[in-house]
């Protein structure tokens, strides 16, 4: 298992509180797939900085569409520190 | 894609106001009478959403010292201070503020949004990082985008969630920008600004507050909740802003940093846009030692927001802070939030519509704020309206 695939693991069970049930794969759309509102999609991101002890600058968000993203985007942010 | 197509969202969303016969953003103040009142809609109307603190857009000093300025100056500078050179009243403007702030020296920008542009964005650059509340206003966020330096954001606030993100930054922390505010515009809360202090003190940092919306409202001498607090030498920058207490327009920052004057020749929304217009700068030199010379004004103005909260507060709604100049009532949606911003203005009184994303946590809000030139009288008519709508709710 790569570092990715341990953080999207990771990620997609931390998810759980924000899918109203529906199945997370890598591919699905914060937006377009889970309807998160901005609001959501915040408290989301506080809970995976919390989780991974990590801060997430502002600046990548609109980098992040999919699970996929969010875990690129955090791999990247614990390989730099 | 086409070129229009990123404005699909808006229109929508004009045409939801339009299908509602409501237009928030498009309210004509077709007469000003005062700084409390005007005709909108052919009606005579309280002014309650203005962030005229002081109510100093209609005195008669501010006014003499502008005509005079306007006719000995001309109506404008018509460039940069860099390109065109500044005029006294610039440079006095800047020591004026210095001195009221007990500090080293000031830039005065063009506007407020200007001035934390500037600012942030020649501090913090690429490599740099800023930390910021998460409910920091629009020219913060835009400071940091400018400025291309790593932008973190922390629970409004939330020292405790500061301190974990300095903690995460290692030895980066000695060098990050801080940056909250003293009163926030939506909420009229408070930033816990000796909590923060204290967590700059432990990691290191640079803080940025930015009072806007506690200049001339807050403190002993009127410089803000630093003041209040008694922590001015802790804060590194204090930004400010001319268009609310001081009644015109224009935005500034003071600091004890030697390095605040180097500041000028790299920040680009300094350098390259005009200067503030000599009547400008007058009236605001004029109010500012009309803010210096009494307490009257922000007694007065804090009489009338306890007395609009507490009036507020009885007819049962929910508001979004303590007292403050910044009085928000937090309403459930957003249709009946437009609903009632419009009926208010039906009953004669205008105050702010705020609605998501630009207001914190999501929610629909009808701003009030308040003024020292408001009448006991006012605040009880604007108390008035309110109570009509309860009724009907
Ligand atoms: C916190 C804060 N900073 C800055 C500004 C901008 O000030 P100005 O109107 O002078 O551009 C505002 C105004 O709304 C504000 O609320």
């Amino acid at each position: 298992m790569t570092e990715y695939d341990r953080i999207l693991a990771d990620l997609i069970k931390g998810l759980a509180p924000f899918t109203n049930g529906k199945t997370v794969t890598e591919n699905t759309e914060l937006v377009g797939d889970l309807d998160l509102d901005s609001l959501k999609i915040m408290e989301l991101l506080l809970f995976v900085e919390d989780s991974f002890d990590i801060s997430i600058p502002v600046s990548i968000l609109p980098d992040v569409k999919t699970v996929g993203d969010l875990a690129k985007q955090v791999e990247k942010i614990l390989g730099n520190a | 894609m086409g070129l229009f197509t990123k404005f699909d969202g808006l229109a929508a969303g004009r045409a939801e106001l339009g299908a509602l016969g409501i237009d928030p953003f498009a309210v004509k103040i077709e007469k000003i009478i005062s700084p409390t009142e005007g005709i909108i809609h052919g009606r005579h109307t309280i002014l309650a959403g203005t962030n005229n603190y002081l109510g100093l857009t209609f005195n008669p000093e501010c006014i003499a010292s502008a005509r005079l300025a306007l006719e000995n100056e001309g109506t404008g500078t018509t460039g940069s201070r860099m390109a065109n050179g500044s005029y006294s009243g610039h440079r006095n403007l800047e020591k004026e503020l210095a001195a009221f702030y007990g500090k080293r020296d000031a830039i005065v920008f063009s506007t407020g949004y200007v001035a934390n542009l500037g600012m942030i964005s020649t501090l913090a650059g690429p490599g740099d990082v800023v930390l910021l509340d998460a409910d920091c206003h629009a020219c913060i966020y835009d400071g940091c985008r400018l400025g291309g330096a790593e932008t973190i954001r922390f629970r409004h606030n939330d020292a405790e969630d500061l301190a974990k993100r300095l903690r995460r930054l290692g030895s980066r922390a000695a060098e990050a920008l801080i940056v909250v505010e003293g009163i926030y515009s939506m909420l009229g809360d408070r930033a816990p600004l000796k909590e923060i202090v204290a967590v700059k003190r432990e990691f290191g940092g640079y803080l940025m507050v930015d009072e806007a919306h506690s200049f001339g409202v807050l403190g002993e001498r009127g410089c803000g909740l630093v003041e209040e607090l008694g922590i001015m030498d802790d804060v590194d920058f204090i930004v400010g802003t001319f268009s609310k207490s001081l009644g015109c327009a224009g935005g500034f920052c003071v600091s004890n940093m030697p390095e605040l004057d180097l500041i000028r020749y790299a920040s680009r929304p300094y350098i390259f846009t005009a200067s503030p217009a000599p009547a400008t700068i007058a009236s605001a030199r004029q109010a500012l030692r009309i803010l210096e010379s009494g307490k009257d004004l922000r007694q007065k103005l804090h009489d009338n927001a306890a007395r609009l909260h507490a009036g507020l507060a009885a007819l049962g709604y929910t508001l979004g802070g303590p007292p403050s100049p910044v009085v928000a009532v937090v309403l459930e949606g957003k249709v009946e939030a437009l609903q009632f911003w419009d009926s208010l203005l039906k009953l004669g009184v205008y105050v702010n519509l705020m609605l998501p994303p630009a207001t914190p946590n999501g929610v629909s809000l009808i701003r009030c704020s308040v003024s020292a030139a408001h009448t006991s009288e006012q605040i009880d008519a604007v108390c008035a309206a309110f109570a009509k709508l309860r009724t009907k709710a």
